[in-house]
């Protein structure tokens, strides 16, 4: 249950917290569900990745194909050196949840710190 | 251990803001760049993105209306012009800020600011060439203009009004690439960028390459090498014109050839920054006793680098005043090139020199006073300070002579000395309202209007081209020319005496030009003026071979329709390569030839001298005259420590037609003797290797040899936003003017009927945007050679098919 809430959770907040915040506030997010919600460490970090690449990657996904993938198609190469939209939506969705898995993990750290 | 996990995981968030959030360890920051509501992502613009909207901004007037049309052309409808001009300056900046800035960084050497140390010589050369100068002095003479200058601050404020409404999420992709972030727009933004065309146009110049190349050859060596005019010149003014007595006369100082012409040191300077020679244009104008409707028919086609963005900006000027359509440029207000209800205008490059060096010898190390006219005389600094991201500024003073910028000096070559620095004397440094000219021709209703209009302009000199509804046609070579005694400005000058200074300008009226000639039409493409009968010395960088085709094939024509124009603008015939063949066919020595040699000289022979996609002829071609010139001019052109400047392909085609014994067939590094036979067959030889390795590489065909591409501005650092491999014709010399990454930059045939018929296509698309669908959407119909059919719209047309989507912009106080 408390898996299932802070996927859900992270994903609100951080599309809530990116409306007006830059792009690190997914770690922001990540820090608070990670020191708020207990878990296992990798559970806090597993449920918070997923939130997020959930979010970024689906984003992501709508936005290309609602533009043909004319834009991914070429940044595509920039970045991973192939033109491949998917991958770089991938791309794109593992590194928002990798950021805010991270932070989870070091907000569940900071968390157990305080715990007798 | 719960301390240590802590630690480490901390460590790694660290880690992960540094790496993803900062340029230090990528080159680009991927969390901020892929991020989905900030980064790359919001500028994946929806194929059905509707561009209707509603603004509120202060400084306008008026209401004005915007009338997007499927290719996303804005039909700009104000009451007040400068209205219109403050809507085009938010849709320049909508559709094309980045290349806006970036165009206008250049021109003021600022590319180090985020590009880094790479670019610091860049801007050092830019800031010596005194462009920022030369931009001062223009935007004085334009803001002492109240009608330019009501336009330019009205534009400015346009471009503003969209700058502060911009977000993180909406700033253009190149600036989230390169991290930078736009600065506000100015009137002097603008003046830097006409200065910018001006040295794209008017910036070429060999003066130190022809120093050095006398001193090597000997003047007789020179001439021919390097001369005036070529035999199959077709020039602007048809043979034969008569000119008038000239009205200013120039004689050359006394002491000349010794100060000047024979010279016994030598100078070399590496000029690491030169405009592209190609840059040019075809432009024409039919009168109605040539065409089927009756009335005139006028055509022009720029040739530029070919870019993404665009140079071009298609737009449409709906005022009280006028009614104005054609292509702008991001950066400037109004049409450039165009038409109005009543008449049609259009450009190309004149090439002449308008660019002189004056050796300069200082007193001392500070560069703070130099000898003129017996006496010392104090020179201004100015010290440039370049930005460099990354870096320290970099400091560079600059003196400022009465002839302008000392732009060569020991601070930047170390060859140089106190003694031996050069000053540039340049048009574009005068001061001038060049704008005035483009706003004037955007209301202008008959000859006589185009005629004022056009003595506003002193550079870069073009071949101004104009047509009527009411019938006439017109061409002007326009500018202040300098006036010269002969040979004055072709090698550098001396600087220590006034009496080598420019002394005036070719007056106006004297500037070559053609008015409803009994021909029937006029026509320009970058050759020389006029022949040698023109009363003035007019050196110049011209090209030859286009300017023939296009007069022979306007001659040839009747009852011209707007169709037979554009076919006329995407000619593929080779008229070099026809004058040259023959040469080539007729000492080759057949019996020396292989098997595989024997074949390429056959696909030669067989070639149909169009430079179309598929012909194998056109590749082989060249590459076997190209071997020949080495052969033939590589000696000559390396006697010295510094290579010598190349001829122009002119030179050798024409110096072989006139004399087989041309002196300079002779291999000078071998002992026996070449004569034109053994070059020619040795040429073949030559190019046969190099044909077999294209061959391989199945690059034979003529298209796939040239590979067409549009480059984004970032070249090759931005290659996916590039099109390459684009399959079509063209080349140096031919009309369809397209070599690799150089062309026709926008193709227009306009018909003066009533209604006006006017067609036109660009190799781009009206969005900067690379995630747009508008970004390089005309560039295949570009390639195809086709046109779209101009929307040329008028009031009662806003329910007409071809408008898409509406933009209100409502004055607030």
């Amino acid at each position: 249950m408390k898996f299932f809430a802070s996927i859900i959770i992270s994903a609100l907040l951080s599309y809530a917290f990116g409306l007006f915040l830059p792009w690190w506030s997914v770690m922001v997010v990540g820090l608070s569900i990670g020191f708020f919600i207990p878990q296992k460490r990798f559970m806090s970090f597993l449920s918070v990745f997923l939130g997020v690449a959930l979010l970024w990657g689906l984003f992501a996904f709508f936005i290309s194909a609602a533009n043909d993938h004319i834009l991914a198609k070429r940044v595509a190469v920039l970045v991973i050196k192939k033109s491949d939209p998917m991958l770089l939506v991938l791309t794109t969705s593992v590194i928002g949840g990798i950021s805010a898995g991270a932070a989870a993990v070091t907000g569940r750290s900071l968390a157990i710190l305080f715990k007798k | 251990m719960k301390y240590f996990i802590f630690a480490f995981s901390l460590l790694i968030n660290a880690a992960l803001v540094f790496v993803l959030g900062t340029r230090e360890v990528l080159p680009i920051p991927l969390g901020e760049f892929l991020s989905v509501q900030e980064g790359i992502w919001q500028n994946a613009e929806s194929v059905d993105h509707d561009f209707s909207e509603n603004l509120n901004l202060k400084n306008l007037n008026g209401k004005v209306d915007v009338y997007l049309d499927d290719r996303l052309v804005p039909h700009i409808f104000a009451e007040d012009e400068n209205d219109a001009y403050f809507v085009q300056g938010f849709l320049h900046a909508k559709f094309r800020l980045w290349q806006m800035e970036f165009q206008t960084f250049a021109a003021a050497g600022r590319l180090s600011e985020f590009v880094g140390d790479k670019a610091v010589q860049f801007d050092r050369n830019q800031r010596r060439m005194g462009m920022v100068y030369a931009a001062e002095n223009a935007l004085s003479a334009m803001e002492k203009d109240d009608s330019t200058k009501a336009a330019l601050d009205a534009y400015t404020n346009g471009v503003n009004a969209y700058i502060s409404t911009l977000n993180k999420a909406e700033l253009p992709i190149e600036y989230k690439l390169l991290g930078y972030l736009p600065e506000k727009w100015s009137n002097l933004k603008s003046a830097l960028f006409t200065k910018q065309m001006t040295y794209t146009l008017a910036g070429y110049d060999k003066d130190f390459e022809y120093t050095h190349a006398l001193q090597i050859l000997g003047e007789e060596n020179f001439q021919l090498l390097y001369p005036e005019m070529a035999d199959s010149l077709y020039p602007v003014i048809a043979k034969g014109t008569p000119y008038t007595k000239p009205m200013a006369e120039i004689l050359p100082p006394s002491g000349v050839d010794s100060v000047y012409f024979k010279r016994n040191d030598t100078i070399h300077i590496a000029q690491d920054f030169k405009p592209n020679p190609a840059n040019g244009s075809n432009n024409w104008a039919v009168a109605g006793s040539k065409t089927q409707s009756g009335k005139p028919i006028l055509s022009n086609d720029p040739h530029l680098s070919l870019t993404l963005p665009s140079i071009w900006f298609e737009i449409q000027l709906h005022t009280k005043q006028f009614n104005s359509y054609g292509v702008s440029f991001p950066g400037l207000p109004g049409v450039v090139i165009g038409f109005n209800d009543s008449i049609a205008f259009g450009f190309t490059n004149a090439g002449r020199d308008v660019k002189d060096y004056y050796e300069i010898k200082f007193k001392d190390e500070s560069k703070s006073s130099y000898w003129f006219n017996g006496e010392w005389k104090n020179a201004e600094q100015r010290i440039e300070k370049i930005k460099v991201k990354g870096s320290k500024d970099v400091l560079d003073t600059v003196a400022y002579t009465l002839f302008g910028p000392v732009m060569y000096d020991k601070s930047y070559n170390n060859d140089l000395t106190a003694e031996k620095a050069y000053a540039l004397r340049w048009v574009a440094h005068d001061t001038s309202n060049i704008l005035k000219m483009w706003l004037l021709l955007n209301r202008a209703k008959n000859y006589e209007d185009y005629h004022h209009a056009i003595g506003y302009f002193n550079v870069p000199g073009q071949n101004m081209i104009f047509a009527s509804h009411s019938g006439d046609i017109a061409l002007w070579q326009q500018a202040t020319f300098p006036l010269r005694w002969k040979g004055q400005g072709l090698f550098v000058m001396p600087g220590f005496d006034s009496s080598y200074m420019w002394k005036g300008f070719i007056p106006l009226e004297e500037n070559p030009h053609s008015v409803n000639p009994a021909s029937g039409y006029v026509s320009s493409a970058n050759q020389r003026p006029a022949d040698s009968t023109y009363p003035y010395f007019i050196p110049g960088s011209y090209e030859v071979y286009r300017a023939i085709t296009i007069n022979k094939r306007l001659e040839a024509m009747q009852n011209i329709t707007p169709d037979d124009m554009k076919s006329l603008q995407n000619d593929n015939y080779n008229v070099f390569a026809e004058l040259a063949r023959p040469l080539l066919s007729k000492y080759v020595q057949r019996d020396q030839l292989n098997a595989n040699e024997s074949n390429y000289l056959q696909i030669v022979e067989n070639w149909n001298l169009q430079n179309n996609p598929g012909e194998k002829g056109v590749t082989a071609f060249h590459a076997w005259w190209d071997s020949l010139y080495n052969n033939i001019f590589m000696d000559d052109l390396q006697q010295s420590n510094h290579a010598l400047v190349r001829p122009e392909k002119f030179v050798l085609l024409e110096a072989l037609t006139r004399d087989s014994a041309f002196r300079f067939i002779d291999d000078r590094n071998t002992p026996q003797q070449e004569n034109i036979a053994i070059q020619v067959t040795n040429a073949l030889k030559k190019a046969a290797v190099h044909l077999n390795e294209l061959a391989k590489e199945d690059k034979l065909e003529w298209a796939k040899f040239k590979n067409t591409t549009v480059y984004h501005l970032l070249k090759n650092s931005t290659l996916p936003f590039a099109r390459t491999e684009i399959m079509n014709g063209g080349g140096n010399g031919i009309v369809n003017a397209t070599q690799h990454d150089h062309g026709p930059s926008w193709r227009m045939v306009i018909e003066m009927t009533q209604p006006i018929h006017a067609f036109a296509v660009y190799p781009g698309g009206q969005s900067g945007n690379p995630g747009s669908k508008f970004y390089d959407n005309f560039i295949d119909t570009w390639a195809r050679g086709e046109y779209y059919t101009l929307f040329y719209m008028h009031k009662e047309d806003t329910n007409a098919d071809q408008v898409k989507w509406k933009m209100s912009f409502n004055p607030v106080p």
